[in-house]
């Protein structure tokens, strides 16, 4: 295949849908990593309100989602996905096995920003009377602020990794092209397009995510 | 003077087998001032941490008007609320500004509008000489200016009673003077306050009562002239004794030789 319009069209084709897939799935990641990143951060035993065995299950079933391979828990959720959005291929199928990948990964790294609070200021708003709500809310939540962007960052830099691998077993994007055109069919040339593509596109997000947590650090 | 504030009866708080606070009693009146004193891990720190609820307590109780305080009761919050606390290393938040630091408890805890406190924060900025700062990050700011805004942070609650843990002692000592005046203020405008403090001319000046706090027991109270001119027990003396300084005499050991 030459460099024509043609590849051109794909190659926009499949940043398009893979920006879709990364972007969406991080989303829905954070829909539902976010919420169980607080409650692992809140009920550890230097938490807020500490609580051993919900902390244990929360634990044990995030790691255990986190220790299934990628393409493994795609090839499992096939069914689930088929409930969900109707098809378990292309670029909507790709979406919910992506967003369930995320959310244990995404919880992780909430939890950890969270952890990073200056103990001594949560304990400043408690002795306020703030609730725990509040703490949550305007404290933990507000103070972790740069390190949760980061968290962001990398969440969609794993998520974009993921959604190149969603290729081998029919997902749409990048990584489908690469495989598809790359690898079955040896045209070396529109592989390392590709992923020169992905390369570009980790650069960036990686770079506005700095930029941007520099930001809105008032710490420094 | 009036009826107690705030009532300690018997209180004792453990750390697992470590006892930091035994069997102490105390009886707060509204308007008083009293300075707690004593050498570091006499348990100074740990008594105002248990006023405020922070600490849970093996034994006794703590009363603010009547109501338990008790770190896990149900309403502790709000009892909290009617207690201010000024800390050592001013935990302030430090992602807000000076204004969004002193709004956040009356704003959301209070639920007060935010224009009405804003004046009023404005005024109490005004008053510690730092409403030009409303603005400004706290890494914007000395150590003193930040323990100002803490205390700012403190009175806009209107608490009933006002907890200070070593608030300058993580000064340098040029700022430590900008923040025992606004406290000293507070006591002339008839707050009621627990101070621990390490200055012991600030304790001069500001208490009614001060309190020598050792193994977790009031070891000593009285009046600052009582306290500093006469004080009763050994214990009492040998504190004050490591406040002042005195070279050795130099003996030769060996003029006899």
């Amino acid at each position: 295949m030459e460099f024509n319009s043609v590849l051109i069209n794909l190659l926009l084709e499949g940043l398009r849908d893979t920006l879709i897939m990364v972007f969406i799935s991080t989303f829905f990641g954070y829909v539902l990593g976010l919420p169980v990143g607080v409650l692992l951060a809140v009920t550890d035993k230097t938490g807020l309100r500490p609580h051993p065995v919900v902390y244990k299950i929360t634990d044990f079933v995030v790691n255990i989602l986190r220790s299934v391979p990628f393409l493994i828990l795609l090839i499992l959720l096939i069914p689930f996905t088929r409930f969900v959005v109707g098809q378990s291929y292309d670029t909507i199928g790709t979406i919910v096995p992506l967003t369930i990948a995320a959310a244990p990964f995404i919880a992780r790294i909430v939890e950890s920003s969270l952890k990073e609070v200056d103990p001594g200021v949560i304990e400043a708003a408690r002795s306020m009377g703030a609730s725990n709500w509040t703490i949550i809310v305007k404290v933990l939540l507000g103070e972790a602020r740069s390190g949760l962007l980061v968290g962001i960052t990398i969440s969609l830099g794993t998520i974009l990794g993921y959604s190149a691998m969603a290729g081998a077993v029919g997902g749409g994007g990048l990584g489908d092209i690469a495989i598809r055109y790359g690898y079955y069919r040896y045209e070396t040339k529109i592989m390392l397009i590709t992923v020169a593509v992905l390369i570009v596109l980790m650069q960036i997000l990686q770079g506005t995510g700095n930029i941007l947590s520099k930001k809105i650090d008032k710490r420094k | 003077m009036s009826e107690a504030i705030l009532e300690i009866e018997h209180l004792i708080k453990k750390y697992d087998e470590l006892t930091v606070i035994n069997d102490l009693s105390l009886s707060v009146k509204k308007g008083e001032v009293i300075v707690i004193v004593g050498s570091s891990g006499c348990g100074k720190s740990t008594l105002l941490r248990c006023l405020n609820g922070l600490e849970d307590i093996q034994g006794g109780s703590i009363k603010l008007n009547g109501e338990p305080v008790l770190k896990a009761s149900k309403n502790i919050s709000e009892i909290r609320r009617k207690i201010g606390m000024v800390f050592q290393s001013y935990e302030l938040f430090p992602h807000m500004n000076v204004l969004d630091n002193i709004l956040l408890a009356p704003v959301k805890v209070l639920n007060r509008k935010k224009e009405e406190v804003k004046d009023e924060a404005m005024t109490l900025l005004k008053r510690v000489g730092l409403d030009n700062k409303a603005l400004a990050y706290p890494r914007q700011l000395s150590g003193g200016q930040k323990q100002r805004i803490a205390i700012v942070r403190a009175l806009i609650m209107h608490p009933e009673v006002l907890l200070f843990d070593e608030v300058t002692a993580a000064l340098d000592p040029e700022m430590v003077r900008e923040v025992l005046e606004v406290i000293l203020d507070l006591a002339d405008e008839g707050k009621t306050m627990l101070i621990v403090t390490h200055e012991m001319q600030f304790a001069k000046a500001v208490a009614d009562r001060i309190i020598l706090l050792e193994e977790g027991k009031i070891w000593e109270e009285g009046t600052p002239e009582e306290f500093f001119n006469n004080p009763k027990t050994e214990r009492s003396k040998e504190f004050l004794r490591s406040f002042t300084y005195k070279r050795k005499e130099t003996v030769n050991e060996y003029a006899d030789l």
